[in-house]
Formats: C-alpha cells, structure tokens, sequence
C-alpha cells in the first residue's frame, strides 16, 4: 500500500505544481491577485506531497519491501540500515526524486523567506519553479517511476553497487543536488525580473544570498565527490576529468562568475544583462549535467545502464527551458549593457574581467566534455578526450584569474588609480615570488608550473592580509567582507595543495611479500601480511601494513580487498594515514602467485588542502549570506 | 575616455581571452584525444601509428597470464585479437570474459602495450566502446 501511496502523491503533486506553475504567472501579468495569491499555498502542498512520496520510498527501503521494482534492484536485506536508507538516491529514479524533492524545499524556503518581497514578484518566482517541478515530475512519472512494483516480488534485492555502499552516498549527492537544484532559484528570480521589467539593485540584492546558498552546496558536493572518490575508488586521484565531475563543475564555474556580477547589479546596478543571461546559463548547466548523468550518454563512473526515452525527454525539457529562457531575455533584457558609468580602471572592469574568465573556463570545460558526442554524432568516429586536454587549457585560464583576485577587492567601484594599489601590494608581489621560488627548492625540485602555483597561492593570502590590515584601521569589516577573505583565501589553499600533489606525490605499485619493505616520500611501508576478515553483507582480505619514519614508533594501516555476497565485484578499500602536511595511501590490488600480493603506495604531499580549501570558500559563502544588510533590508522593507 | 571606446575596449578584451583560449583548446584537442579503434580495425592496419589510441572489447577468456606485475591479455571482438601488456594494478571490475576499454600504443611486433586499463564500476554495466566493437565485428562478419 505504502508505494501506491507515494506514486499517489507524485501524481497529485503534478497537478498541484501545474497549478503552482501556471495559474500565479498568469495572476501576475493581468493583475488577478486571487490568483497570485495561490502560490505559497500550492507551493507548500507540493512540498508536503514531495515529503510523503519520498518517505515512502525511504519506508520501502526500510522495511525491504522487494516488489517495489527500484527497491529490489538497489537494496538487500543484509545491507546496514543507513545504506539501505541512502540506497533511496542510490539509482536513477531515487536520484530524481530526491532532485525534486530538494527542488520543493527550495522552493517553500523562497515562499517562507520572501514575506517582505512584492507579492507579485514572489507570485513569479514560485510560479516558475512550479513549471520546472511539474516538468520534471511528468519525467519522472512517465519514464522513471520509482514505485514501479515487480510481481512477483523478488526474494532478496540485488543489493547496491559496493562502490556505494560508503558513508559518501549518504552525503555527497544530497549536497550536490542541493546546489544543482539551488540555480533554479537563482533563474526564477531572473526569469520573473525579466517577465515584470524590474531588473534592480533590489532584484540583485534578493537573489543574492539565494545564489550563494546555492553555491555553497554545489561547493561543498562538488568537494565531497572528490573526496568520497579519492579514498574509495582505489586509485587515489582527487580529480579526474570524468564526463560527470565536469558536469558539476561547469555550473560551479558559472555560479562563481554569477555570484560576482550579482554583486556590482547589487552595488552599482550594472552589468544587468550578464547577471540575467549568467543565472539563466547556470541552471541551464545544471539541467544539462542532470542530462548528462542521467540519460547514459557519456561513459563514466555516473554511468547507468539506461533507456534512450529518458535522455531524450530530458533533452527536450532542457531545450524547452533554454529556448523560451533566451527568447524571453532577447525580448525583454535591458538594451543598455553597462548600467552605471564606470572607468575602465574599477572594480567593475576587473570584476567583469574576472567573469571573462570563468566563463570562457566553463566553455572549455563544456566544449571538452561535448566534444566525443559531437564527433561520434557526426559519425566522425569514437573518440575520447583525456585530462591532459583539460589540463593544458584550463590551468593557463586560472593564471591570470588568480592573478586578477589578488588586485580585485583593492579596487573602488567606478574608478580607482591602479598605479596607487600597486604601489600598496608590491610587497605581496615581493613575497610571492620568494614563496615561488623558495618553496619548489625546499620540496627538492624546481619545476615552472610548480612555482606558478605558489606565487599565485601567495600572492592571492598576502594581498588578502594586507587587505585585512587595511580593514583593521578603518573599522569592524562586514561580515561580507570576512566571507570574501576567507572564499578567497580558499582558493590559495586549494591551488597549495593542488600544486603539491601535483608536482611532489610519489606513486608506486609494487609487488610484495610478507615482510617485505617499500620506501616511498622517506615513509617505510611494511607489509606484515593478509588475512581474512568476515564483515555485515562481505568478505575482505584485509592487509596489515606497518607505516613508520626514521626508525619512529609505527602507525598500522588495514586496506582491504572485499567480496560482497551479492555480487561477483570485488572492492577496493583503500587505508590512509592522513595528515596536514602529507597522506599515506595503501590499497590492495589482487594476490599473485606465490602468496605476493600487488600493493599500490601513494605519498600524497598536502592533498588534504584541496578539499579544506572547498571547506574554507564554501565557509566564506555562509559569512556572506549572513551578512547584516540582507535581513535589515528585509525588516525595513517589511516595516 | 568616451563610453563607446570603452565598451570597444573591454569587448576587444573579451575577444583576447576568447581567442587565446580557443587557440589553447584546438592546440590541445589535437595532441590529447584518444581515438576509439576496435581489434578488427588493428589487424586492417587502421589504427594510428607513433600515437595513443583505445581500443574496446572483451577480455578473452583463458588469456589473461600473469607475470610479476605485469599482466598479459587478450582483448578481442571476438572475430580478430589483439595481445595486451599491461604493467601496474587492474581496476577492480577487470575480468577474462567481460568488456573493457583500454588505452596505449602497438609496439613493432604487433602487441598493445596499455598505459590504462579504464574501470568501471558497475558489473552489469558494459561500456558502449566496447559494445561497439563486437557489433561491428558482427556486421562485418555476416556480410562476408
């Protein structure tokens, strides 16, 4: 009963999101506030009809109920509760849901929080997250129905993929998803701006924090794939290029190209334009890697067996929302593209400058990850881009970006004297290149991109603390102004640990018998020997590694190989000693003759920042979004 | 300086960054794809010579043959084979009797030394490179 009672609730939150999605659109245009008056209800049905479909889903998990068809295929009675409980987005159709579900408590959160905002304003932006949530619960209802029963039900489930079956799952796509879905609060602003004409300050202001939230968990999804990939894949990357990562990536870049043009519309009312055309690119994004992922076109990690019907209507949504989006903007943007007056040395140059380039990485990015379906559409062949084509464009794109986000925040709006900021941070240029040269000779190797990396690192923290000196003489900062520093502060740390990984990790695979020792980073690496371990749903040959330096006292490592009983697919689970300046990484690979075992050894110097790095600028977005001026414009709007 | 010069100035400025990336991108894009070639298409001598390309298939069965760390193969579309060498640990998911794709360069006598074997994470999930193969290999073979 239960399952018939969530898909129940799906159909009926289609019709109710019709209603959200049509009804208060059309209330706004011709005056009817009857009819505007129906968002925040509808909008809070929905949400409540979204809850009730998706606890169902989760109780069918819950109590292995196996002839609900995506439960039998995802989940098994031996399987721990919380992996039964995250196997709920563990495939297509509780990945969707989940994505629409998040999509309703963004939107009640814009309903709830918007008490102050002109009604039909708010009447827009519901109504057009009702016609994005009805578009994809008719997808999910027609192709994707996760409450699809199988009769007879199955005996056992055919358990999740042991890959997922790792805390990563419980967090990493709800996070990520967070901040997919969050653009589409970003675009509804946009969207209902562009419907009502009023493309203001305030507009900029509302949609601000909103863009940022969004931002925040895209961050920190994006972060936590990484990671959840580096210790779980076994191969001990953080990044790989794949087809899906890039998909997140893409929007991450635009959103940070969105975030910072919002923020002159906000101050100087420029660049109206390009901050619409920005939100409405963002989300498009999202939808597009939604796309990507989903419907099976691209060969990566995300990669489902799938069925064509889907790609196609989500290719059809996606063009649907893209197309009347843009023709909406030619109609109805604002002709003058510049907004207040400016010199060509202020911070809105630099800051539009700084877009430039995030776009344009974006677009490499895109082009790089569309490029083998373009060509293998045109029947030119089967071919595959690798990581060194992202590498090669992409880096060369971030050098004078960081370059430009040492300069930026010294910068007054509309005209500044450049000869005068960089008579103020020569200093910072001094010790950047100290740190560029120091630093890659400390480490024991000079190598060029090595040494960019850490003057680019240094030379964004100095000019960030001589900033915080300068903010210290003329009073407290803004809490905006601490979310900035420390976003930006990210990036330094995140380019340090790249850099070192990059240029100093050590990586062997090796062949080894009990007893035997590897040395790798001045680590000794000493394999004790393999035994088995029995766990909950899986049998592992667990490895005991004694990891010691200098003769130290040593710390012990277990990487383990599993078998799960559900399925033929051995899994690699890697041991990491962490550390602030440096990772040990051991994994297992497969026993040889002669009871060897092939043992893969990583010494991963100050990977650990790249994903502080995530934790640090995601930190700098909450600063910013609880800034003081966005909740007393809201009171004195309220008042 | 007037409005219009500036608006000339940053949209030539755009058009820099613009210009420069897409040189950037076509410069890479030629020294960093992989093209897909399936075994029959290596027997036919089809495969690109001095430059790295993919080849999907499956891995036949009863060829894989250890020796220390390197591992020898065979990956076939099951009309021609081609005889690998890998050397380095192989993703989990590597099996005699399933599909995979795997990236290197032929050496002169005829062998694919890979310097990837390309994982993937799902059993039931065959990489459609690798499909591809086997469906060409078939629709040539029932021509003939």
């Amino acid at each position: 009963m239960i399952p018939e009672f969530g898909h129940y609730a799906l159909i009926l939150a289609l019709c109710i999101a019709l209603i959200q999605g049509i009804l208060p659109l059309i209330g706004a245009h011709q005056g009817r506030r009857e009819w505007l008056m129906l968002a925040r209800p509808a909008a809070q049905v929905v949400f409540l009809l979204l809850f009730i479909a998706f606890v169902s889903l989760a109780w069918s998990f819950y109590a292995n109920d196996f002839s609900v068809l995506y439960v039998a295929e995802h989940s098994n009675s031996q399987m721990p509760l919380v992996y039964r409980l995250g196997a709920v987005w563990g495939g297509h159709e509780g990945s969707l849901l989940l994505w629409i579900f998040l999509l309703s408590i963004w939107t009640i959160l814009v309903a709830q929080l918007s008490k102050a905002l002109d009604e039909f304003m708010v009447a827009r932006v519901i109504g057009v997250l009702g016609l994005v949530t009805s578009g994809l619960l008719l997808f999910v209802l027609t192709t994707s129905n996760p409450f699809a029963r199988l009769l007879p039900a199955a005996q056992d489930g055919r358990s999740l993929n042991p890959l997922l079956q790792d805390p990563g799952l419980v967090f990493h796509p709800p996070m990520l998803y967070m901040g997919y879905v969050g653009f589409s609060v970003a675009f509804a602003f946009a969207i209902a701006s562009l419907l009502s004409g009023r493309l203001d300050a305030a507009w900029a202001r509302w949609s601000r924090p909103w863009t940022t939230a969004a931002w925040v968990f895209l961050t920190l999804g994006i972060a936590l794939g990484s990671w959840w990939a580096y210790y779980e894949l076994g191969w001990g990357g953080w990044w790989f290029w794949d087809p899906v990562e890039n998909a997140s990536f893409i929007p991450w870049l635009v959103g940070t190209a969105l975030l910072h043009s919002l923020a002159v519309t906000e101050k100087r009312g420029g660049f109206k334009s390009w901050t619409v055309l920005l939100a409405i690119t963002a989300f498009s994004l999202s939808l597009l890697g939604t796309f990507l992922v989903r419907s099976g076109v691209l060969t990566s990690v995300h990669a489902f067996a799938t069925d064509p019907k889907r790609g196609i209507f989500i290719l059809i949504f996606l063009s649907l929302v893209v197309g009347s989006s843009l023709a909406l903007y030619a109609w109805r943007a604002p002709k003058s593209t510049m907004g207040g007056k400016f010199s060509l040395s202020s911070r809105e140059t630099l800051i539009l400058l700084g877009n430039v380039f995030l776009v344009v990485s974006a677009g490499s990015v895109l082009l790089g990850t569309l490029y083998p379906l373009l060509i293998d559409a045109l029947h030119l062949g089967k071919i595959s881009v690798g990581p060194p084509y992202f590498n090669s464009v992409f880096v060369p794109i971030m050098i004078p970006l960081l370059v430009l986000m040492g300069i930026g925040p010294w910068a007054n709006w509309k005209n500044t004297d450049l000869l005068a900021i960089i008579k103020r941070l020569w200093i910072a240029g001094v010790i950047a290149i100290i740190a560029g040269i120091a630093i890659p000779l400390i480490m024991g190797e000079f190598t060029w991109l090595a040494s960019i990396g850490f003057l680019l690192a240094f030379w964004v923290i100095t000019s960030g603390c001589l900033q915080l000196i300068r903010q210290a003489k003329v009073g407290k900062p803004t809490r905006s102004f601490i979310g900035m520093q420390f976003a930006h502060l990210g990036i330094a740390v995140f380019v340090i640990g790249v850099t070192m990984v990059g240029a100093y990790q050590e990586e062997k695979d090796v062949r080894m018998l009990a007893g035997e020792t590897v040395s790798v980073g001045g680590y000794q690496i000493q394999l004790e020997g393999v035994s088995s371990v029995p766990g909950p749903n899986y049998n592992a040959m667990r490895g005991t590694f004694l990891l010691s330096k200098n003769g130290a006292s040593p710390t012990t490592l277990y990487p383990e190989k599993r078998s799960y009983f559900s399925s033929s697919m051995p899994m690699t689970e890697a041991a990491i000693d962490a550390g602030l300046t440096r990772d040990i990484y051991v994994s297992l690979g497969e026993e040889l003759d002669d009871k060897s075992w092939a043992v893969r050894v990583y010494y991963k110097p100050f990977v650990d920042w790249i994903w502080g790095g995530c934790l640090l600028m995601a930190l700098g977005g909450i600063f910013a979004i609880s800034d003081k001026r966005y909740r007393m414009k809201l009171k004195r709007q309220a008042s | 300086m007037k409005p219009r010069h500036k608006r000339a100035f940053l949209i030539v400025a755009a058009l820099v960054v613009i210009g420069v990336a897409a040189l950037l991108i076509l410069n890479a894009l030629n020294s960093n794809i992989a093209l897909y070639v399936t075994p029959s298409e290596v027997v036919a001598g089809k495969a690109p010579q001095g430059q790295a390309f993919r080849i999907g298939g499956m891995v036949k069965d009863g060829s894989l043959r250890r020796d220390g760390l390197t591992v020898h193969f065979v990956i076939t579309d099951l009309v021609k084979d081609i005889p690998v060498a890998y050397t380095g640990i192989l993703p989990d998911l590597f099996k005699e009797g399933k599909g995979a794709v795997i990236q290197g360069r032929l050496d002169g006598n005829g062998q694919f030394i890979a310097s990837e074997v390309l994982a993937k994470h799902d059993e039931n999930y065959m990489p459609p490179e690798a499909k591809h193969a086997l469906e060409q290999a078939q629709k040539n073979g029932s021509n003939k």
